[in-house]
């Protein structure tokens, strides 16, 4: 099985990419692979429309006056949260390289449910339009977040509207986790235990369960604010006998697990890159598969923790403090396993691995300031400052994006059949790791000196800090600009990638040409080892 | 404090307990954080392929004791950070039972009004003395808004439909800000104001109403004290009329009408502001505040707004008295 296929077979030789051509082998394709790539260009542009807002609150925080007006600025933050989590976050990995790689690695012909596959795109886009039409309109001004009863009585912009465009996609995301359950359950191929699952696809395995558990639940939220909103039913606005913490409740049951549907990927693919760019088997296989089972299960059970201040009971704040204690304890197993696998390893740093060690610091520091915020007393103080929007952005962009860029360039030659400028997308990563830090950093002391989120205005103290954060995040931006351009340019004139370009394990790599059929595999793939077998060991061990 | 001190000012005794608790959070994260750069750091250094050809090096499936001990060393710290916070949390939540000071905070989009138990109002303002227990009864309006003050180290969401609470002591005098920290609509960002820490004497001096100075300056803190000073003198988006250079100017009104902006007009503009609305603004943003200023105060009031408009004529904003906003 390490032997790899022989360099003429990539020669001249049909795959999905030139299998067909036209808008319609495109647009009506049930192919799990092209359907990636419709995700991966789709959530591309929705990442950097979501990134032109964050540029435009960035430039009004330049001055404690803001440049904007208050509405504007409001609009804004709003905006950049809807487009960035539930169009780019809660897709982006699952629904580009997970659609891409799941069947490949598992060793089957497609996801079990091709058209419905195709479907949840279109749902994709249809939720994604709606939501751009609101923002055409005039935009949203509730924050992400919908808080009732702002949203459901106060607010005058398009709430109804943006929160279709959200139901909609949820479904898409809910078709997308379903997919992958019964496809990891019936596909895989002879010889693919559970026990030789990658990890890739443990952790989109458990990120499907949180998409199918959880998803349905913000959809009942959102119709309950619509109904709230248009007849004012008086489920959420205390003047009609309703209860705003209800919603708080019910909007955190799921936008907390979304969270773990965010990060899982991101841990999905770190697994996958460090054993590769260290020649060497993950360290502790087993606990880091139920790491990823464990976040699943126990991220259900802390959403109280975004209601400290909130007035819910301080019992159930207590409780909730402590299992928010719990699930830090499978992150961390994570970040320790990763970096044991390196300890007398072979490591390279290539720009797969230049993401992946961004992603452990990033990460690690995102995990630690998590702890800040379940320790109660210290979160009465910061939450709703700009130390949680520091905290999360550690996780989501310094964790989530870093692994995303990480698995984009590892598997661009899988994809595409290309090899990338690697001295380009080093300076990339690096100029990336730079911008964020900087951008993101100040942000926790901003937040424990007292700076509200979510203020178009603020007191003068803090104005040095919100220019560092600015100046990083211009950096930031030509940090994302570049792998378009360079990736853009390798697609089309980069030199042929061969079959295997990291000698990595793995049948996506081993036993699929590259590209990769429309039917991925010539043969069928027999898997006789486990996973991440560099060392070329015959029998499979146990953990002692 | 300096501008780069990572701490804001210490002005409650609850301040002092969440600052030692966040030294502990910092140095734990930050013994962790340095152990976890360090490994990567070395590993990646130490073990670096040195050359293409290497063979890979011999697998390390996992280490059970070590699995145990990173999971359990971590969560029992863990332990200790929950105990200490919550220890605190439910101490700053739960008021003593008997011989606190009450303050009564109604937040309103967007504005903060606060009421004291002797009868005085303040808009975004408030006065508390060191030394003394102030528990603080919060209530909203409208939408929830949350009552922050960064330098107690305390918030606590104002949730329609409900009265929440907490409490300090404080320490420290001085003025210091208070913040809306839950987004509740267009001015979520200029809902804050201050808080003024007195030393018991001065307090009960404020709470008793003997603030003494001239009518202007007694006026000029009135005019402070219920807010006037945000929207007519400092406000940049178009609210309400700006007070300077006003008085004693003719004024064309919503309906047409040309009045002069006499005593008589400014009395009746604060105690009852639909009734002549200047031309260009709209109804219905200023509070009405019949019965709630003292003649006393009224008067006091109108000589400030008179002090705003300087006789010299056509001399610009230079000549008018630029009220100090936020002393300190």
């Amino acid at each position: 099985m390490s032997t790899y296929l022989p360099f003429a077979r990539t020669e001249a030789r049909t795959n999905y990419l030139n299998a067909d051509y036209g808008w319609k082998s495109w647009l009506f394709t049930t192919d799990h692979k092209r359907i990636a790539l419709l995700y991966l260009f789709s959530i591309t542009a929705f990442f950097f429309v979501g990134g032109a807002f964050a540029v435009g609150m960035r430039v009004n925080l330049l001055t404690p006056e803001g440049i904007f007006a208050h509405d504007t600025y409001n609009k804004l933050f709003t905006m950049h949260g809807i487009i960035m989590v539930f169009f780019f976050l809660v897709p982006s990995i699952p629904a580009t390289l997970g659609n891409f790689l799941v069947p490949l690695m598992i060793g089957a012909r497609d996801l079990a449910f091709p058209r419905i596959n195709l479907l949840s795109w279109y749902l994709y886009m249809i939720g994604g339009a709606i939501a751009l039409t609101a923002i055409v309109k005039g935009g949203v001004d509730t924050g992400w977040t919908f808080y009732a009863p702002f949203s459901s009585t106060y607010s005058n912009t398009h709430v109804i509207l943006t929160a279709i465009g959200v139901f909609v996609s949820g479904f898409s995301s809910i078709l997308t986790g379903l997919n992958f359950i019964v496809t990891i359950h019936t596909m895989r191929a002879p010889g693919m235990t559970w026990g030789r699952l990658p990890l890739f696809v443990w952790g989109h395995y458990a990120t499907s369960l949180i998409q199918v558990l959880g998803t349905p639940v913000i959809a009942i939220t959102l119709v309950l604010l619509g109904l709230e909103r248009v007849l004012h039913a008086g489920i959420f606005d205390p003047a009609v006998g309703g209860d705003p913490v209800l919603f708080q409740h019910l909007f955190w049951f799921y936008s907390h697990p979304a969270v773990y549907i965010m990060i899982l990927p991101g841990m999905a693919v770190i697994s996958e890159i460090i054993p590769c760019f260290s020649r060497k088997a993950l360290f502790g296989y087993t606990f880091v598969a139920i790491s990823s089972i464990a976040i699943a299960v126990l991220g259900f059970l802390v959403w109280g923790h975004h209601l400290f201040v909130a007035g819910q009971s301080m019992y159930a704040s207590m409780v909730f403090s402590l299992l928010s204690f719990l699930v830090a304890v499978p992150s961390a197993i994570k970040v320790f396993n990763w970096t044991a696998t390196m300890y007398k390893g072979s490591v390279s740093y290539e720009t797969p691995m230049l993401y992946a060690f961004g992603f452990i610091g990033l990460f690690t520091i995102g995990g630690l300031t998590g702890l800040f915020l379940a320790t109660l007393a210290i979160d009465v103080h910061v939450t709703d400052t700009y130390f949680v929007i520091a905290h999360f952005h550690y996780i989501m962009v310094g964790g989530m994006v870093m692994a995303y860029l990480g698995g984009i360039h590892f598997w661009f030659p899988k994809i595409s059949g290309r090899m990338y400028p690697e001295g380009w997308a080093r300076f990339a990563a690096l100029i990336v790791f730079v911008g964020f830090n900087l951008t993101f950093f100040p942000q926790f002391i901003l937040g424990y000196q007292g700076m509200p989120r979510r203020y178009a205005h603020y007191p003068p103290e803090f104005q040095v800090l919100n220019v560092m954060s600015t100046a990083g995040a211009s950096i930031l931006a030509v940090g994302y600009l570049l792998p378009i351009i360079y990736l853009g340019w390798a697609w089309r004139k980069g030199p042929k990638a061969p079959q295997n370009p990291w000698n990595a394990k793995g049948l996506e790599w081993e036993q699929s040409p590259t590209p990769p059929p429309t039917y991925n595999f010539e043969t069928q793939p027999v898997v006789t080892e486990p996973a991440y077998n560099y060392s070329g060991e015959s029998e499979e061990v146990g953990i002692g | 404090m300096g501008v780069f001190s990572i701490f804001p000012p210490r002005a409650s005794t609850t301040a002092v307990q969440i600052d030692a608790l966040y030294t502990f959070l910092l140095i734990v994260a930050g013994i962790m954080t340095a152990l976890i750069f360090f490994c990567v750091f070395f590993f990646a250094v130490r073990y670096r392929r040195k050359n293409q050809d290497d063979p890979a090096p011999k697998a390390i499936h996992g280490s059970l004791p070590l699995e145990i001990a990173w999971s359990v060393f971590p969560f029992l710290i863990m332990l200790v950070m929950f105990a200490w916070g919550a220890k605190l949390y439910f101490q700053n939540y739960t008021p003593p039972l008997h011989d606190t000071f009450d303050i009564y905070v109604t937040g309103k989009q967007w504005m903060w009004k606060v009421q004291y138990p002797t009868g005085q109002r303040e808009i975004n303002e408030m006065h508390v003395p060191t030394g003394r227990p102030v528990k603080l009864i919060l209530a909203s309006e409208d939408v929830i808004h949350s009552f922050y003050i960064p330098a107690f180290r305390l918030k606590h969401d104002v949730v329609p439909g409900s009265y929440q609470t907490y409490w300090f002591e404080a320490t420290e005098p001085g003025r210091y800000h208070i913040l809306c920290a839950e987004y509740c609509g267009t001015n979520h960002s200029d809902m804050g104001g201050w808080v003024t820490v007195m030393k018991p004497n001065d307090f009960e001096r404020w709470l008793a109403g003997d603030t003494g100075g001239s009518m202007r300056e007694q006026g000029e803190k009135l005019f402070q004290q219920y807010g006037c000073v945000t929207c007519h003198v400092t406000d940049r988006e178009g609210r309400c009329p700006s007070l300077l250079n006003v008085f004693g100017n003719p004024v064309v009104l919503d309906d047409g009408r040309t009045v002069i902006a006499d005593e008589a007009y400014v009395r009746e503009s604060i105690l009852n502001p639909n009734a002549k609305v200047v031309k260009g603004y709209k109804h219905d943003i200023m509070p009405v505040f019949q019965g709630q200023i003292s003649e006393e105060g009224l008067l006091q009031l109108i000589v400030y707004v008179k002090s705003l408009s300087p006789p010299a004529p056509r001399s610009g904003k230079s000549a008018a008295p630029a009220p100090k906003a936020n002393p300190k």
